[in-house]
């Protein structure tokens, strides 16, 4: 797999920390919802750093769009949020990752765990589902700070009005809006079994977040009864 | 070159494979839910490319020989980790005696994972079952109750809740390696996909 040159042709603000980067990719091939890619800097005295970026969207022909949450003191991520401009070179490489991902041709439910930035690859398979017509009943159960932390808040909204049998539930792990019903916690058991689908109607389960979040949802997964091949998870950086 | 980045400045950096950076954390990558395996129902078996099968129990492997092997291990998404230190059996011990003219082995695990390597890289001295890290008891998500530790590898190479090896005369590329990641792995080499 060959590193590529690409370039920045949009972006777009997500959150006060976050930041959606098109790329143009000349010659990009396909990917599934779910893979990702490896975006590579070089520095001007050849110093390099690369990291992995989910594919937030279905390609639109050479263009690819990946969300990026800045990291504090982190060396890539601010960079790609302050720092990059429209027209610059950066290297890419992929699609990369064959676990990870959903085919639209799948028929079972499909039950997506999202925290934090782990929204992203989610959010592919939400618009690849869209871009496909497919009907798969879908559910995404998204655990964020606050409102307004929330990658996607206003396409959301629209795919839950527009797309039949899509479901989002929000869980607010600081400060809820008003009107929202309970108290600010971290996604528990009740959680999953109000807004997820039982163990019964073998759902696909796709769970994408920091690597504790990741942990102790699947467990909490697996304690319900999936099985745990039917469990699939991505974990974002380090731990905690 | 991408203009504006200059990266972080990396003085007295040590030396690491390619695009490597260090960590002081031990992060935690997997495809799946962790297993829990209790050291009561835990075994090892080695099954070698005619059917015949070594097993251990928790307590026979705890009570072969032991070695306190201190290593870098380096991911293949990108983190290293230097100095890192565990204890279990060599692989030597394990794989002496047993009758094999392979030169392969699938690592498979308890969970379903699997992963393989090269007989030899399994050899001298190169490889082991380690049950404990940094002085305690391997966490289940680290791969407790005990993983594979083949530190010349990328790390996914160190199968966690290791469960067996089989060793065959053709390679069968395991549960990574069938997901675009490279057959071999070699850090040093940056061999991450497939075809580098
Ligand atoms: C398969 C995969 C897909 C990913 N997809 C995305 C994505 O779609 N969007 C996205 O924003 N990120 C994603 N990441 C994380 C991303 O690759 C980087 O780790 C992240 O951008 C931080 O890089 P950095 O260079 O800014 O920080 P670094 O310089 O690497 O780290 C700086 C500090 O922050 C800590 N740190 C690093 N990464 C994280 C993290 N992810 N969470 C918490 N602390 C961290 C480090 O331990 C260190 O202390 C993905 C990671 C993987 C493995």
């Amino acid at each position: 797999m060959r590193w590529q040159a690409a370039r920045l042709v949009d972006r777009r603000v997500e959150t006060s920390t976050a930041q959606t980067l098109v790329l143009e990719v000349p010659g990009w091939p396909a990917h599934l919802p779910g893979q990702h890619v490896d975006i590579r800097l070089t520095a001007p005295d050849g110093y390099q750093a690369a990291r992995s970026y989910s594919l937030a969207a279905p390609a639109d022909g050479d263009r690819i769009e990946v969300t990026v949450q800045r990291v504090p003191e982190g060396e890539v991520s601010p960079f790609l949020v302050d720092g990059y401009r429209e027209g610059d070179p950066v290297e890419v490489r992929g699609p990369i990752g064959g676990w990870f991902v959903w085919r639209t041709q799948q028929t079972d439910p499909v039950l997506l765990v999202a925290g934090g930035s782990g929204v992203v690859p989610l959010m592919a398979m939400i618009r690849a589902r869209r871009a496909a017509g497919n009907r798969t009943p879908f559910r995404l159960i998204y655990s964020v700070r606050t409102p307004a932390d929330v990658f996607y808040a206003e396409e959301l909204r629209r795919r839950v009005r527009d797309d039949a049998g899509l479901d989002v539930a929000y869980v607010y792990t600081r400060e809820a809006p008003d009107g929202w019903r309970g108290e600010p916690h971290r996604l528990g058991l009740a959680d999953v079994n109000n807004h997820g689908w039982p163990p019964a109607l073998e759902p696909s389960v796709y769970v994408c977040g920091p690597t504790g979040f990741v942990e102790a949802v699947s467990d909490l997964l697996v304690g319900l009864g999936h099985p745990a091949r039917r469990v699939r998870t991505e974990r974002f950086g380090p731990t905690g | 070159m991408t203009p504006g980045f200059q990266g972080r400045p990396r003085s007295g950096a040590p030396d690491l494979p390619p695009g490597q950076y260090l960590t002081p954390d031990f992060p935690v990558l997997s495809a799946g839910p962790t297993p829990r395996v209790p050291r009561d129902q835990w075994e090892f078996v080695i099954s070698t490319e005619t059917g015949t099968q070594h097993r251990w129990s928790w307590d026979e492997m705890m009570a072969l020989p032991q070695e306190t092997p201190t290593v870098d291990i380096h991911c293949v998404t990108r983190w290293s980790k230097l100095g890192t230190t565990w204890r279990g059996v060599s692989l030597d011990t394990l794989l002496d005696g047993v009758d094999s003219a392979a030169d392969y082995a699938l690592a498979h695990c308890y969970g379903g994972y699997t992963t393989n390597l090269p007989l030899d890289d399994l050899r001298d001295g190169q490889a082991w079952l380690v049950h404990t890290f940094d002085g305690a008891d391997l966490p289940a998500e680290h791969g407790g109750p005990a993983r594979l530790l083949v530190p010349h590898l990328y790390f996914w190479k160190s199968a966690k809740w290791a469960r067996g090896i089989n060793l065959t005369v053709e390679d069968t590329p395991g549960f990574w390696e069938t997901a675009g990641y490279h057959d071999y792995g070699d850090p040093w080499r940056e061999q991450r996909y497939q075809g580098d």
